[in-house]
């Protein structure tokens, strides 16, 4: 779950991490009243994605009539698909350096990492890849986290000595909250060093690992339904999708064999529509719901279904494919590839209502490609 | 000879009177695993399925000498489940389980080194020994005894390879599903060096995917260090656009590390031969351990 810049900073102030004066503005009116209280402001669109800043996104306002005309430019603009909705009107800052404080899981240390750089900012990245000397890690022990003396090094090696003192306790905050809510990654870039010496966080972001959403089910992230409108339904169902660019809708059960499916159809000559895990195990609503997903989605011309059962019986997929080409009156053309637990019963009910299984991966993809092709008009 | 599991290895089950435990404990035993014990937590002093059932694993093993355990139980409580039989000394943890928090296995990880016990997954399902013992969720019917050790991130791809080796005739000694999720138990690294000293092992299947670095870690550190026996690569994903998160929790691109073409290139490197298809690694796989004819089609 992501979160947008103002709910970030909401628990950043909590949390003791200091944050500009700010207000939310739906309106340019209300963006106006903000400028009228806290002087000149930042008026920021509040997107759950990056970059909005080279987008247009970010604008100065010296004056609430300022503020007004600016806001009434950024709210309802689209953002990398994202309509703007609110304005985080905000102190402007006198910002005498951008520094960066991050966490995020490294999964080849299988642990988290603490992040901190002397080059923040919207080049980041860039710094990352070029200069990696210039980023400074430390891998806390998972149990005791971060030690003051650890976060001191780090301090050092990133070569913000002087700013020790201020910058301990932040970053001791940072890995607190990133525990707290089970962050994927927590960050505040840039850490602004403003003209009189203080260390504000001018932007942050949060992104809570999905697989602890049941220690935080207060939390109300991003409304991030204006994505790719499949995709927002997919979630809705609760389906692992990805859309992708090609006319073969596939369905696969395991991240690994979905993606090997795409792959091979690619091989064949096809190009994947999208990426769709029913996951282990899955029900025949399960399937139900993501072939009428699918069926739902203009570009798909025809749909591969492709099931190695382990957890996942055959039988129960057979009878959700089943349904939901009758409930849907599925007319697009149709492969199945089985096998795996059950895999008799299951091809046995799909032999019967008439849907011929194919023999093996390969033979299913270049079927599905041949078929695709001749239905795309 | 095999790695990880044999016929003679005492197997528990965490979280064996659930649905999933239930179904896939039986599996087990028809498999001919010796499963000798369950663990529920307030359901100790009971027998579910014909296996007694304690509340603790310290008492499980206490009472059979269990040395494996395999866990079932739901995802809030799975990180515990590791570290309990951790904590009891079972030599082998291997987790089934999906949708374990990422802290939550990061601790847990830590505590398993700690207490230097191995653990396979989670996210992953399990292991197989051909023709003696199976801990996990893979099929029964697939497997066949034989000298191909095959190591694996996905799941259904292992039974790909598994059942296309079974298919053409040629057995596997053991099949190690690793999992998917980003914090791992053993890594390919791990796995391949048990391999290399296995000496029932002639060839070795490796089955990646995009994201992450374990595979060229491998690749570096053993496969390219004098592995002594052919290594046959395959990496999945090898179409997917970057930046695009494929389900896995690990099949994440970032940047240029984990992409397939960083994959394939080291694997190649290391001097694995490396296969676009399921089908080519199944007839690399015969070729490798002098079984020619295996290159048929299925």
């Amino acid at each position: 779950m992501k979160f947008l810049e103002y709910q970030v900073k909401e628990r950043f102030r909590a949390a003791g991490v200091p944050v500009p004066d700010g207000r939310l503005a739906r309106t340019p009116d209300e963006a106006a009243l903000a400028a009228g209280a806290l002087g000149p402001i930042a008026v920021k669109a509040q997107v759950p994605v990056g970059g909005r800043g080279k987008a247009g996104g970010i604008k100065l306002a010296k004056t609430p009539a300022d503020a007004k005309r600016v806001a009434g430019e950024i709210l309802g603009m689209t953002i990398k698909g994202y309509t703007v909705k609110e304005v985080l009107c905000e102190t402007a800052q006198e910002i005498t350096r951008e520094l960066y404080l991050g966490l995020t899981l490294d999964r080849d240390a299988r642990k988290p990492v603490l992040i901190l750089s002397a080059q923040g900012g919207m080049e980041i990245e860039e710094v990352a890849e070029k200069n990696p000397e210039a980023i400074a890690k430390l891998h806390p022990d998972p149990w005791r986290g971060p030690l003051a003396f650890e976060v001191r090094d780090l301090i050092f090696r990133a070569g913000l000595g002087p700013l020790q003192a201020q910058l301990t306790p932040l970053v001791v905050k940072l890995y607190a909250l990133a525990r707290t809510y089970d962050a994927l990654t927590i960050e505040i870039n840039p850490l602004a060093l403003t003209r009189d010496g203080g260390l504000v966080a001018a932007d942050g972001k949060l992104e809570i690992d999905e697989n602890a959403m049941f220690r935080h089910k207060d939390l109300h992230g991003a409304d991030d339904t204006e994505e790719d409108p499949l995709e927002a339904e997919a979630k809705r169902r609760k389906l692992t999708y990805v859309r992708l660019d090609g006319s073969v809708g596939v369905i696969g059960n395991g991240a690994g064999l979905v993606m090997n499916t795409l792959d091979l159809v690619q091989r064949e000559g096809g190009r994947g529509a999208n990426f769709l895990d029913i996951g282990g195990g899955a029900k025949a609503e399960v399937v139900h719901s993501a072939l009428e997903l699918l069926a739902s989605d203009p570009q798909v011309k025809g749909i591969l279904i492709n099931i190695f059962g382990g957890i996942t019986r055959g039988d129960e997929v057979a009878h959700g494919i089943i349904d939901a080409t009758r409930d849907l009156r599925l007319t697009l053309p149709l492969v199945v590839r089985m096998t795996g637990t059950r895999e008799e019963e299951g091809r046995r009910l799909l032999e019967e209502a008439g849907i011929t299984p194919a023999t093996s991966a390969t033979a299913a993809a270049r079927r599905i490609v041949e078929l695709s092709s001749g239905s795309a008009r | 000879m095999s790695i990880l599991l044999t016929r003679e290895s005492r197997v528990i089950v965490q979280g064996l009177t659930g649905r999933e435990g239930s179904f896939h404990t039986e599996q087990m035993k028809a498999y001919g695993t010796n499963v000798v014990a369950g663990v529920s937590p307030g359901k100790g002093g009971t027998t579910h399925l014909g296996i007694p059932v304690f509340d603790t694993v310290a008492d499980a093993k206490l009472k059979t000498g269990a040395d494996v355990t395999g866990i079932f139980v739901p995802a809030p409580f799975a990180a515990d489940a590791i570290m309990e039989a951790a904590a009891a000394g079972i030599g082998l943890i291997v987790c089934i389980t999906e949708g374990i928090p990422l802290y939550d296995m990061v601790r847990a990880r830590a505590f398993v080194v700690d207490a230097g016990v191995k653990l396979i997954g989670p996210n992953c399902p399990g292991l197989a020994t051909s023709g003696e013992a199976k801990v996990g969720i893979i099929p029964n019917h697939i497997t066949t005894s034989g000298s191909v050790g095959i190591v694996s991130r996905s799941g259904t791809l292992t039974y790909e390879v598994i059942q296309g080796l079974s298919q053409a005739g040629v057995g596997q000694t053991t099949s190690v599903g690793i999992g998917g999720d980003p914090i791992l138990g053993l890594s390919f690294t791990e796995v391949l060096q048990l391999f290399r000293d296995d000496p029932a092992t002639r060839a070795v299947v490796m089955i990646g995917e995009i994201g992450g670095s374990d595979e060229e870690a491998a690749a570096e550190q053993v496969i390219g260090r004098g592995f002594g026996k052919p290594v046959i690569g395959f990496i999945s994903g090898r179409t997917a656009p970057p930046g695009k998160r494929m389900g896995h929790a690990g099949a994440i691109i970032s940047g240029n590390t984990g992409t397939a073409a960083s994959k394939l290139q080291a694997l190649k490197r290391a001097g694995a031969q490396v296969c676009d298809t399921i089908e080519e690694v199944v007839a690399a796989a015969g070729v490798a351990v002098g079984q020619p004819s295996s290159a048929a089609h299925r």
